[in-house]
Order: structure tokens, then C-alpha cells, then sequence
């Protein structure tokens, strides 16, 4: 049996349904992310450790140029390692039918005799490879989706400088490139960029490598500590040509999997505390008139002798009621949101599955959260309304007090007309009410702000790396560095405008403790095509000697401009020397360190070498152009730039139109949520006033002024601060998402501003019409007969 | 025309015989649907109120005046009958026509003052001259029931008389044709509801404003040019006073 009071709190609850529905909205968009990023943030991690444990992922990793089979047991026998697997791994050229452009492979030997310790994969469809046959491969999912194949299908390779068939019998996964992406690209290009494994005698006789290998991965016993294994694997590989070994978390698709994680784990939790505040702030108004409204009927049950625990819980109840609905929209939400969200990475990682779990811990907590915040917000006004004694608020309130306004105070009160100044009054009455307002509606804008430089940022990112640094429109590298003249001839092929050389020299570059191994790039003296520039877009020239770093990198290595650094080439005759850091670039992706050619060449003690060029060519041509990349033996792999764009826009840019939805959604319903309950509130506390008015002759239009005045009045100095806060919380965050991969400059398109304030507005104009609807039905001679 | 009327005409037709009618009701009957009861306030009633004069529409509560003078007013409309203003059918008003109708003419003054408490007495008459084609000064109002010295302070400053004092001023700022009072010293004490009394009085006298006053205590009445008593939604009794009492000598 339903009590009595149970009774009044219902039909309470169905006479407020509207602004008890706006407020459950904000809540449930507060559980709704909360539940989704702690859903996405566990299943993605769950995703990863299961998958990273099923295939056998390796703890460290380290390339060579070519080692013997017998070093292996070396290998085994350093302190710290458990097991280790060495294979073959080598850039071929893919002639791909229906696509102009050459592609790129990493094809990665496999002992088909047995699973290979580490590094497992994973066959989603077709069959394992069978020994003996050389032209069979199993092929990533990602690169045989993008380009229409499947198993049964042929590929052509370019293994070693000889064209070969090969058949695709798998479709596979591997946990070491879940991030598929081709090292030194800043976009994954699925297209263009893919993993194949073949049988380790075939690649190997096809590379001259058999009894030997260019690849380890190792995994460690549990308490080793992975730099004292890498110091003692580089010293076993260095007469090997060894590259230096590097741990998981160094691993390209592993660090960036792992940086999404991170910033998952902080945008997580901004999203819920903004709503969650919101709706504490909503609660309390809205509490606050609910009490005063029903200040006789409390007055009336204490004098029944309900006792003010009973009062409070009354109204605790009506808070939770709103919570719990808010909660469970939110829950369900928040997993469909999730559900969404983890489309979107499948969009971008390769998983062969995603273990979506949605936790009832972190329902639990949601749902916790929410009632937690909604009764922390309407506390104070049940308690100010419970504490009340009853013979007092038998009495009608007092009138409410006002004063001039400080506008007033200054002597300016002659130009501000009456409606204006009620506006005002009522305003400055409630400092904490309006400012709470304010801010709530500034969250909104700032919320589009926010989501929309992420876009603007991309698209300077865009911008910035692919058009302002990058002149050229192809990329190509050898296998071995050549001669300068192999490049040179190249400017002689039809349809080439300019061909600059270019060399990657693997290196490590060490500064006291702190170290890094990365590709030092020489670029030719005046080189055109390729331009360092920085965030800001100041061009910095390449000098005759010494290094130009990423400011990032030396922020990394804690070194400055003017000193010299430590350089360990890692490869053909392995010098060290000691270069001077000329100048830092602060730009946009990546750690970079550039050196002229020449200067490059002579610190490798070598003559004129290259390791590949950049062009640029003539749209006509480019078929016929890739055509004889495709048969050049010497070219390990080939970058077109407008595809790695053009893979963008189908991917990430999707991704980034998704969120930009829907935090456009989540502006439009906090702006919903507090200018619907604003007015309503004006309305309920002024429904007195406005009748008065309505009598004395006012029309409809001009109360409506007064009705609306007071939210509008917050609307319209919200907006301008939400924008100010919005740039404010883009310029933080550039700050917090300075990676290493990716830097987001700061810059925010003027339409973003306009967005953010247009959004916000046309709902915060919804809403006050939905109550200005309710000024029809306003009871003249009610309200006139009755004391407030 | 009522019997009762009938009877009465002699006493209790236009002042001087020859003054305008200002307003003219005829046959109004007004039905209110309580949830499913039907409440008649009005069971046909013809009235007539001339220009200048001052009437006190006197009945205990519920007897249909409040609704009569809501009618009168343009805040409500009957179910039944017509209601002429100066020779035009208010009845026949749209919701616009009746905004523009009460702006122009028509001055109010409620039993619980209904001041805006945001806007000080001053801008709370200057709310209603702002929108007026022909107000007077708001401060010339607030002089005309003796506010002169209190014309900055808020609702919240002010007793209880001199709300409703700021009332009466905002009522006739806007020079209206007639006044039109539901209670006005009926949240008041004796002493405060006098002074109020005076002030509408004034305004009566010397602004030739058409006053009715609605009250459920007979000594008010005394005041008055005509007295109309109503009951049970029918008018019973028309009287003119041959004597008017000024307000300072009414007690109760």
C-alpha cells in the first residue's frame, strides 16, 4: 500500500514531469559517459591483454641485418629472457590488381613446422601455411579488406628484385600490429600498407638468409628489467648489425595503442564530472522552489507530527526518483554509446575480435554517482526547508528583498528601462543561482569548442605535414642504400617534375642517460620538396652541419640547442661521433632529427648514399610511373601521399565527425537542461508578477520579455564566456596531449566558435519557447485572488 | 431588466439624469467548470455604470461580484450576455483587443497589492506609464496617495497600506477612464484601510475617474455614489446614498 506522502511525491513528481525530465536527461548523459568510457577503457583493455597473451606477444624486440641461427642459443642464455624466436622480416613491393599505386608489405617469415613461440598469429579465415610451398602467405584482414581480396586470391610481389605470384590461403592478425601502420607514417594506410607471412624457407632462399635471421623478439622472466636485457642483446647483435633492441612499450603499435588508453583514462572522467555538477546545480534550484512553494504543507506535517527526518526523506526520494531514472537511461546509454565508440577503434585497430564487457561494478557505480551528486545538490535546500519551524512557516515568506543593482549604485540606473531593471534585480538576488547558470551554459559552448578544435587541429595537422612539409606527392626507399646516381636517374623518367634524394641512418642518439633510437633523415643542401617547418609555420633551414631536432626530442633527450650529442649509427659501419644540435624545430608529429646529406654521408664515412627519394609528378604520367616502381627491384616501399590523406578522411576524420555529433548532443542538453529549468523556475516564482502585468495591460510579447529576460540575460553573457573557456580548455589540452607521436597544434576555425554559440543558442531558444507556450494558460484572475 | 431593478430605478438611475454610460452589461451569466461541477456565478445580470461615479458592488463571498467585475475589467469573459464599454462590445473582444482594451482604460487595484517586489514604488507606477498613451508623471501618481517620501523604496520596505497606496497610484497613473478596485482594504486594518479608502476617494473626485469598488463589509459602501448589492450571481438591490459619508468617518 502506497503512503500518503508516497502518494504526494508522485503527483508532485508528474505535475514537475518536464523539468524532472530535463534534469534526468542531464544525468543519464553523465552516467551515459561514464559508463562508456569505463566500458571502452576495460574492453579495450581486456581486448589487448587477452589477445597480447593468447598470440604469445613479445616483451622486447630487435632487428639485425643478418645473424646466424646459432646466435639464438646466445640469445636464450642472456640473464632475464625466457624465450625467444628469431625469423625473417622483410619491405616488399606489391602489385595489388585494381590498384595503380604500389603497396607495401612487411612480410614476416613463419616456421611452419610449428607455432612460433611469440608473436602468434591469429587465422580469422582460410588455413595455415603448408610446408613446402613457397608461394602461399597468410595476409592481414585490414590490407585484404581495403583491397577486395580474400583467400584464394593472387598477389604479386616483388621478393628480393624478382616478380612473384603469391596466393593468399589465410587472412590473419598479429598482436604487433594491431595499430597497423607503416613505420614513419603518421596515418595508418590499410590500403597501401600490410602484413604477410610466408614460410621461413621460402623467404629465406628468396633473401639468400637460410640458417640465419634479421628479426628477434624475445619475452622476459617476470622480474627482468628490460634495459639491462636490451644493454646485453646490443652487445650480442651489434658484429651482426644490430639496430638496437627496443622494449613493448617502444613497440609502434603497442605505444600507440597505449597513448590512446592514457588519454581515454583522463577525458573519461571530465565528461561525467560536468554533467554530474550540472545536475546537482539543476536539483538545487529546483529543490529550492519546490520547498518554498510547499513551505505550508511542510509546516502542516510536522504539525501532524512527521518528524523532519520523514520531511527530508520525502524529498530526498522525489531527488533519487529523478536520479534513478536519470541512471538507468544513462546505463543504457552509456552502453550504446560504447558499443559505438568501440566500432569506431575497430575502425582503426585490427583485433580479430573486441571483448565488449560492460561491468555491473561500473553500472553500480554509475548509478552510485549520480544519486550521489543529485542529493549532495538538493541537500542544502531540504535541509533549509526541513529545518523551518512549523509555527513559522505557517506564515506566508516574507517579500522577496531587492536592491538596486550595482548598475544603479553607479549612477547609470537612467538608461536601464524597467523591465530591464526587474531583469536585473532578480539576476543579482541570486549571485550563486546566476553564476552556477552561467557557468553551466559556458560548459555547453565549451564543450563544442573543445570537441571541434580537436577537428581544426587534425585538419592543421593535416594541413601542416602533408601540403606545408611535404612539397613532394610520392615517396620511395630502397632496400640498401645506392648510389646517388640510381636517384638521379630517376628524374629522368617521363613524367617526373623534381626527384631529391634522401637517407634514413638508423641510429641511436644518446645524451648522458637519456637515449633514443630513431632514423636520423639527411636531406639534401637546398632541398625543396621537403621543408622543416614548425608548428607555427616558421620554416627553419637545414644547415651544412650538424642536427636539427624536434623540440619534443630534445625535450626527451634533455638536451638544448648549441650542445653536441652523442650519435651511435646502427648501421653499415656502425661510427659514432659527436654532432652539434644546430637548431630545434618545434613540429608537428613525430621525433624527428634531420642533417644535410653530405653531412650525413660523411659521418658514416661513406661516399654519396641514399636510402630513397621524394618526387614530384605529373598526375598523366603517375600510372606509368608506378608502373616501373612496381619493377623496380631496388625499392623496398612507396608512399603516395594523397593516399595516406585520402585513408584519413575514410578513418579517423570519420571518427572525429562521430564525436563532434556527439558532443553536440551533450552541449544541446545541458544548454536544454538549464535554460528549460531556468524558465521554468522564472516562471513558477513570477507567474504572480507577469499575471499582474497581463492585467495592468501588457501584452503577451512583453511579459514574455520578463519571463525570458532572466535565462537570456545568462544565455547571452554565457555564450561569449563559454567561448573564453572553450579556448581556455583547447589551449590546456594541447598542452596535456603533447605526445610524442602527435602534437596537436592549438588553432580553433572561427566556425567553431560559431558552432559552439549557434548550438547552444537555437537550444537554449527550443527551450525557453517550450515554456513561453505555458504563458497561454496563465490564470489571470487565479493568480489575483491568491496570496503568493 | 430585473424586477428588483425595476423597483429601484427611480433612485438609482444616472446621476443627474443625463450622465454617459460607461458600462452596460446585459443578461450575463457566467458558468465555471470545477472539475466536474458546474458553478454559476452569474444568473443574469444587467447593470449600468455612468461616468464619474462612485460604486461599490457589494455581497459576501461568492456571491458573483469578483466575477462581474473581472468582466467588466476584460480579464474574463461571460458565458452569456453582452457587456458594452462606451458603446463597444467587449464581449465581441479578442484576447489582443482586450490587452489594448485594459492598457488604455482600465485601472486595478487587487486585494494583495500584486507589486512587482523587484522594481521600487516608483518603477512600479512607471511600469505601467511607460506603456500608457497618456500617463501622468509617476511621481504626480505616488503625491496623489501621499508617497511622495517613499517613492524609492522597495515592496518589501513598505507596510502593508502603503503597498497598496503604490497600487492605487499604479492603478491611475495611466489617466484611466475607470477604476476598478476587488478588495482593496481587505488585507488591511482598520486604520490603513481608511487611508486607502481616501486615497481612491480622491481619485474619484478630483480625476472624475469611474470608480467601483468591490467589498463584503456594508460600511464601505457608505462612501459610495450607488451601492449595487449582488447575491448569489444575481444583482438584488440598487441604491443611490443621498448623503456620502467621507471615508475618515467610516469604521468597522
Amino acid at each position: 500500500m502506497i503512503s500518503a506522502l508516497d502518494r504526494k511525491l508522485l503527483r508532485d513528481l508528474s505535475q514537475m514531469k518536464g523539468q524532472a525530465f530535463a534534469i534526468a536527461i542531464v544525468i543519464s548523459a553523465g552516467v551515459a559517459t561514464f559508463v562508456n568510457s569505463r566500458t571502452i577503457l576495460h574492453s579495450l583493455e581486456i581486448t589487448r591483454a587477452t589477445f597480447y597473451e593468447r598470440q604469445h606477444f613479445a616483451d622486447l624486440f630487435a632487428r639485425v641485418k643478418r645473424a646466424p641461427d646459432s646466435v639464438t642459443d646466445w640469445l636464450k642464455d642472456v640473464p632475464g629472457v625466457s624465450r625467444v624466436e628469431t625469423r625473417i622480416v622483410e619491405n616488399v613491393t606489391l602489385d595489388v590488381a585494381g590498384l595503380e599505386e604500389p603497396a607495401v608489405a612487411q612480410l614476416i617469415s613463419l616456421p611452419v613446422v610449428r607455432e612460433p613461440a611469440l608473436n602468434q598469429v591469429y587465422l580469422r579465415r582460410g588455413r595455415q601455411l603448408t610446408p613446402g610451398y613457397d608461394d602461399e602467405v597468410l595476409v592481414s584482414e585490414a590490407f585484404t579488406k581495403a583491397n577486395n581480396l580474400d583467400v584464394g586470391d593472387s598477389i604479386t610481389a616483388i621478393i628480393n628484385g624478382r616478380r612473384k605470384q603469391l596466393r593468399i590461403v589465410g587472412i590473419a592478425f598479429s598482436p604487433e600490429y594491431v595499430f597497423q601502420i607503416k613505420p614513419g607514417d603518421l596515418l595508418p594506410d590499410p590500403k597501401h600498407f600490410g602484413i604477410m607471412w610466408m614460410e621461413y624457407k621460402a623467404l629465406a632462399t628468396a633473401y639468400d638468409m637460410y640458417g640465419a635471421f634479421n628479426d628477434v623478439a624475445f619475452s622476459l622472466q617476470r622480474d627482468a628489467a628490460p634495459e639491462e636485457v636490451i644493454h646485453r642483446v646490443d652487445g650480442l647483435l651489434d658484429r651482426y648489425g644490430g639496430l638496437g633492441a627496443y622494449a613493448r612499450k617502444d613497440q609502434l603499435s603497442h605505444l600507440l595503442l597505449e597513448s590512446d588508453i592514457q588519454s581515454l583514462k583522463t577525458a573519461g572522467l571530465i565528461a561525467p564530472t560536468i554533467f554530474l555538477a550540472v545536475a546537482a546545480f539543476l536539483l538545487n534550484v529546483v529543490l529550492t522552489r519546490l520547498t518554498s512553494l510547499q513551505r505550508e504543507q511542510i509546516a502542516a506535517l510536522k504539525a501532524f507530527g512527521y518528524t523532519n527526518f520523514q520531511i527530508a526523506w520525502h524529498y530526498m526520494k522525489f531527488v533519487l526518483l529523478i536520479a534513478i531514472v536519470g541512471g538507468c537511461v544513462g546505463t543504457a546509454g552509456g552502453v550504446w554509446l560504447a558499443h559505438d565508440f568501440t566500432k569506431m577503434f575497430l575502425r582503426v585497430y585490427q583485433y580479430p575480435e573486441l571483448i565488449f564487457r560492460v561491468r555491473p561494478s561500473v553500472v553500480a557505480r554509475g548509478v552510485l554517482i549520480a544519486g550521489g551528486a543529485a542529493l549532495l545538490g538538493a541537500m542544502g535546500a531540504i535541509m533549509l526547508a526541513v529545518r523551518l519551524p512549523p509555527a513559522e512557516a505557517m506564515r506566508p515568506e516574507p517579500p522577496a528583498r531587492y536592491r538596486p543593482t550595482l548598475l544603479e549604485r553607479i549612477g547609470l540606473g537612467r538608461l536601464v528601462p524597467n523591465v530591464a531593471r526587474m531583469v536585473l534585480r532578480q539576476l543579482e538576488r541570486h549571485p550563486v543561482k546566476t553564476s552556477f547558470s552561467l557557468v553551466a551554459i559556458a560548459m555547453a559552448v565549451a564543450i563544442v569548442v573543445v570537441g571541434n578544435f580537436m577537428r581544426n587541429s587534425v585538419d592543421k595537422v593535416i594541413q601542416t605535414n602533408f601540403f606545408d612539409v611535404q612539397q613532394y606527392d610520392l615517396s620511395l626507399a630502397t632496400v640498401e642504400p645506392v648510389s646517388i646516381d640510381a636517384i638521379n636517374e630517376l628524374a629522368n623518367v617521363p613524367g617526373v617534375h623534381e626527384c631529391e634524394p634522401r637517407r634514413t641512418v638508423v641510429a641511436r642518439l644518446r645524451s648522458e642517460n637519456h637515449s633514443r633510437r630513431l632514423g636520423i633523415i639527411g636531406l639534401p643542401t637546398d632541398c625543396r620538396l621537403m621543408r622543416l617547418i614548425s608548428k607555427t609555420g616558421e620554416m627553419v633551414s637545414l644547415p651544412p652541419e650538424g642536427l636539427v631536432l624536434s623540440q619534443k626530442l630534445a625535450q626527451v633527450l634533455h638536451v638544448r640547442a648549441g650542445q653536441t650529442i652523442r650519435v651511435e649509427a646502427l648501421q653499415d659501419k656502425r661510427p659514432v661521433a659527436d654532432v652539434e644540435i644546430v637548431a630545434l624545430l618545434d613540429d608537428i608529429a613525430g621525433l624527428n632529427a634531420y642533417m644535410n646529406l653530405e653531412a650525413l654521408n660523411r659521418l658514416m664515412r661513406e661516399g654519396p648514399q641514399v636510402s630513397g627519394a621524394i618526387l614530384t609528378t605529373d598526375p598523366l604520367f603517375r600510372p606509368a610511373i608506378y608502373r616501373r616502381l612496381k619493377e623496380t627491384p631496388q625499392i623496398a616501399s612507396v608512399t603516395v601521399k594523397q593516399a595516406s590523406v585520402d585513408s584519413f578522411r575514410n578513418t579517423i576524420a570519420k571518427n572525429m565527425m562521430h564525436m563532434r555529433a556527439i558532443n553536440l548532443l551533450f552541449a544541446i542538453i545541458i544548454a536544454l537542461g538549464v535554460v528549460y529549468n531556468g524558465a521554468r523556475i522564472s516562471l513558477s516564482e513570477r507567474s504572480r508578477e507577469l499575471a499582474t502585468l497581463r492585467v495592468i495591460g501588457f501584452t503577451k510579447r512583453e511579459i514574455s520579455t520578463i519571463l525570458l529576460g532572466e535565462i537570456g540575460t545568462i544565455t547571452l553573457l554565457g555564450i561569449p564566456f563559454g567561448l573564453v573557456l572553450g579556448y581556455v580548455f583547447a589551449r590546456a589540452l594541447t598542452y596535456f596531449l603533447d605526445q610524442e607521436v602527435f602534437r596537436f597544434p592549438f588553432v580553433i576555425a572561427n566556425s567553431t566558435y560559431g558552432l559552439a554559440a549557434g548550438v547552444v543558442l537555437a537550444a537554449s531558444i527550443g527551450s525557453a519557447l517550450l515554456v513561453r507556450r505555458r504563458l497561454d494558460d496563465l490564470d489571470l484572475i487565479g493568480v489575483l485572488k491568491s496570496r503568493e | 431588466m430585473s424586477s428588483v431593478l425595476a423597483h429601484d430605478s427611480e433612485f438609482a438611475g444616472p446621476p443627474r439624469g443625463t450622465a454617459e454610460v460607461v458600462f452596460a452589461a446585459q443578461a450575463l451569466t457566467k458558468v465555471y467548470h470545477m472539475g466536474e461541477v458546474d458553478v454559476q456565478a452569474l444568473r443574469g445580470v444587467d447593470v449600468e455604470l455612468y461616468a464619474g461615479e462612485f460604486v461599490v458592488l457589494l455581497g459576501p463571498s461568492g456571491s458573483g461580484k469578483s466575477t462581474l467585475l473581472n468582466i467588466l475589467g476584460g480579464l474574463d469573459v461571460p458565458t452569456s450576455g453582452q457587456v458594452f464599454y462606451r458603446g463597444a462590445p467587449l464581449t465581441e473582444f479578442d484576447d489582443g483587443a482586450l490587452t489594448r482594451y485594459r492598457r488604455e482604460n482600465v485601472g486595478f487595484v487587487f486585494q494583495f497589492y500584486n507589486l512587482i517586489p523587484s522594481l521600487t514604488a516608483r518603477e512600479n507606477v512607471a511600469l505601467v506609464t511607460d506603456i500608457a498613451r497618456n500617463p501622468m508623471k509617476p511621481a504626480d501618481a505616488l503625491a496623489l496617495v501621499e508617497l511622495t517620501e517613499r517613492q524609492d523604496h522597495f515592496p518589501s520596505q513598505l507596510s502593508g497600506g502603503e503597498q497598496q497606496r503604490v497600487a492605487i497610484a499604479r492603478a491611475v497613473a495611466k489617466n484611466p477612464a475607470v477604476l476598478l478596485c476587488d478588495e482593496p482594504t481587505g488585507a488591511l486594518d482598520v486604520h490603513t484601510g481608511i487611508l486607502v479608502l481616501e486615497a481612491i476617494s480622491r481619485i474619484n473626485t478630483e480625476l472624475g475617474t469611474t470608480t467601483a469598488v468591490i467589498t463584503h463589509n456594508a460600511v464601505i459602501a457608505e462612501m459610495a455614489d450607488r451601492v449595487i448589492s449582488i447575491s448569489d450571481g444575481k444583482i438584488m438591490h440598487v441604491a443611490r446614498n443621498i448623503h456620502k459619508r467621507p471615508a475618515n468617518e467610516l469604521t468597522w
